[in-house]
């Protein structure tokens, strides 16, 4: 499938809130940010400066408030629950706790996301779940239960999950920070092919140092306001 | 993934589950216990009656229950017998009389019936093979499933030796056994023929009888002679079919006591309890899942699927745990049976209708778990 050049994700004029009246408090102020397919993006930030809040926004978790949030062309902002649902359903989620469901095995928990994917025919379902847990190095665990995987495992396994349907947007916080360098370099590596061949788009919220090298684009936020916009690479937007 | 997700999620955790199907269990047993009790006690007080071989019955209508029979005059089994279709017609005197148990001088109320012995209209064990008995002067047959505070009497008549006693204060003799059994009416009965009756109860006018029992000719067309006999026969008698008996003292039990009353009751509380506990079960699932839920939010799971696979569970909870909860009323009946002497029996009916409870009682448990969702927000697991 070939995508066009139309950014995946184009954030305009994004202002947010929490609280009301007196205690209102401006969470984001005036975030302006496109993000192509193929791009990786690392988010950076102290805790407060509003990231997570971002994230969730960027992610159809919350509604917007004020501002304009395209996610594939489609506007977050105004959307019904019935459209962000469908829209969450082309962004591949990996959370800083993994939360795999304990009762699933490594391959279930996989295919409960790609249950989800309407390009993935059923009778491919569990073939394309162990191929992917494959490719994190799990191929020998697919009917492992979460309690028998290591810290690391079952990271791999929730990565898997998120991208078992090639989707063109991923968002992960903290995909690194449970893992080891080996198995957090195996994890970016895989994100990186990802971003190449399904020119998908990836925003990593991160502190971990050691995985800067991937990305194309270093954002910094503070105080609810995105800084320094440094590029690694010199890649077009 | 083959199996739903509702059935792999209860039984992972193997514990709670077992607790889970021994609460439901129980709230069924508490319910199968108190219908059965009812039933069977309900079923003991019309045990005699189920067991008249009658087509029509005359009773007063100022009778409320076999507890408060009030006579009435004897003609009009005459004037029955004069109707077409009517083939025979036999009356059945009863009241209670105070006995003495030989073996320990201890007093306590029975029922006493009189009847003619070539005319019996009962059908009960033991009944027609001892019948001549009653011929003998103040002969009766007793019923050997009378409770044991009347004496030990099958155990002596069986062992060949004659068993005197006294009722309200004259000496009689028991000639034979027969078998009926307790109800509220009276927990003890004895069988005599209509004159021995009159001699134990001599301030009875012996031209007054509590019960009349009509047999019609098998040509006879039913609802067409029971019109007849209501037409011809004054209005201080009731003409009543068999069902309608059985009702009529079923009824009485039924309404105008506490009985009915406190077996519901004891139901209610049976499936509120159910409930409680599948709810307090399918809570605790959730809350425990939360994390998981919110993150199949996120990545696009609707809210009806979540929904959908509470009530899973708690359809499947509901009838796994009913099957302990029939296994072990069943046991508890034949027990319970063996110690009431009541007619305690598990019937098809009443196992469907608690499966039904059960099976309400796990959905409205899941209708207030399904609010526990809403606190699944998958914004707060960034």
């Amino acid at each position: 499938m070939i995508r066009d050049q139309k950014a995946i994700v184009e954030i305009s004029n994004l202002h947010h809130f929490f609280g009301k009246g007196t205690i209102k408090k401006q969470i984001l102020s005036n975030i302006n940010l496109k993000i192509q397919g193929g791009q990786i993006i690392i988010l950076m930030g102290q805790s407060g400066s509003g990231k997570t809040t971002l994230l969730t926004l960027m992610g159809g978790l919350r509604s917007v408030q004020k501002g304009s949030i395209k996610i594939l062309g489609k506007e977050l902002y105004g959307a019904s629950s019935n459209q962000l649902v469908k829209i969450r359903r082309n962004i591949g989620y990996i959370f800083q706790a993994h939360n795999l469901l304990k009762f699933l095995t490594a391959s279930q928990n996989v295919q409960m996301s790609a249950k989800l994917n309407k390009m993935i025919p059923s009778r491919e379902i569990q073939q394309r779940s162990h191929a992917i847990l494959e490719s994190v190095g799990l191929g020998q665990r697919v009917n492992y239960y979460p309690d028998a995987l290591s810290g690391g495992q079952k990271q791999r396994v929730a990565i898997a999950r998120a991208l078992v349907g090639s989707p063109p947007l991923v968002l992960a916080d903290e995909p690194t920070a449970a893992l080891d360098s080996h198995s957090g370099r195996d994890v970016v590596n895989l994100l990186q092919k990802l971003a190449k061949e399904s020119h998908c788009a990836i925003l990593i919220v991160t502190h971990d140092n050691r995985i800067l090298d991937i990305a194309d684009q270093i954002i910094y936020m503070e105080d609810g306001q995105l800084m320094d916009q440094y590029r690694t690479t010199q890649m077009s937007v | 993934m083959k199996a739903p997700l509702a059935w792999l999620q209860l039984i992972h955790n193997k514990p709670r589950l077992l607790v889970a199907l021994a609460g439901i269990g129980f709230a069924d047993l508490l319910m199968f216990l108190q219908l059965g009790f009812q039933a069977a006690l309900f079923e003991s007080n019309v045990k005699l009656h189920n067991s008249f071989q009658g087509d029509l019955f005359l009773i007063s209508p100022q009778s409320n229950a076999s507890v408060t029979m009030k006579p009435f005059s004897r003609r009009r089994i005459y004037q029955a017998l004069g109707v077409e279709g009517v083939e025979s017609a036999t009356s059945v005197s009863m009241d209670f009389a105070i006995w003495k148990n030989p073996e320990n001088g201890q007093s306590r109320g029975l029922l006493v019936f009189g009847l003619n012995p070539d005319s019996n209209p009962l059908d009960l064990p033991n009944l027609s093979e001892n019948i001549e008995v009653i011929k003998r002067q103040d002969t009766y047959l007793f019923d050997d499933l009378s409770r044991p505070e009347f004496g030990s009497i099958p155990a002596v008549l069986n062992q060949g030796q004659t068993v005197t006693a006294e009722m309200d204060e004259q000496q009689i003799t028991i000639g034979g056994l027969f078998s009926l059994g307790a109800s509220f009416a009276a927990d003890g009965n004895v069988i005599t023929s209509d004159i021995n009756f009159h001699h134990l109860f001599p301030h009875r006018n012996q031209g007054l009888i509590d019960i009349g029992v009509i047999q019609l000719n098998p040509t006879a067309h039913f609802e067409s002679v029971q019109k007849t006999l209501k037409n011809h026969l004054p209005p201080d008698v009731l003409i009543l079919s068999k069902a309608e008996f059985v009702a009529w003292e079923k009824q009485y039990w039924q309404t105008s006591t506490a009985i009915g009353f406190i077996f519901s009751l004891g139901v209610g509380i049976g499936f509120i309890v159910g409930v409680l506990i599948v709810y307090q079960i399918l809570y605790t699932d959730v809350s425990d899942h939360l994390p998981e839920y919110a993150t199949l939010k996120a990545m696009g799971y609707r809210n009806h699927y979540f929904i959908g696979v509470i009530f899973q569970e708690a359809v499947l909870l509901g009838c796994l745990g009913y099957l302990p909860g029939v296994s072990v009323t069943m046991l508890l009946y034949s027990l319970a049976a063996q110690a009431t002497n009541l007619p305690i029996l598990m019937t098809l009916s009443r196992a469907v209708l608690v499966l039904v409870l059960t099976l309400i009682m796990c959905i409205i448990s899941g209708l207030i778990s399904v609010r526990r969702l809403n606190a699944a927000d998958p914004a707060d697991i960034f």
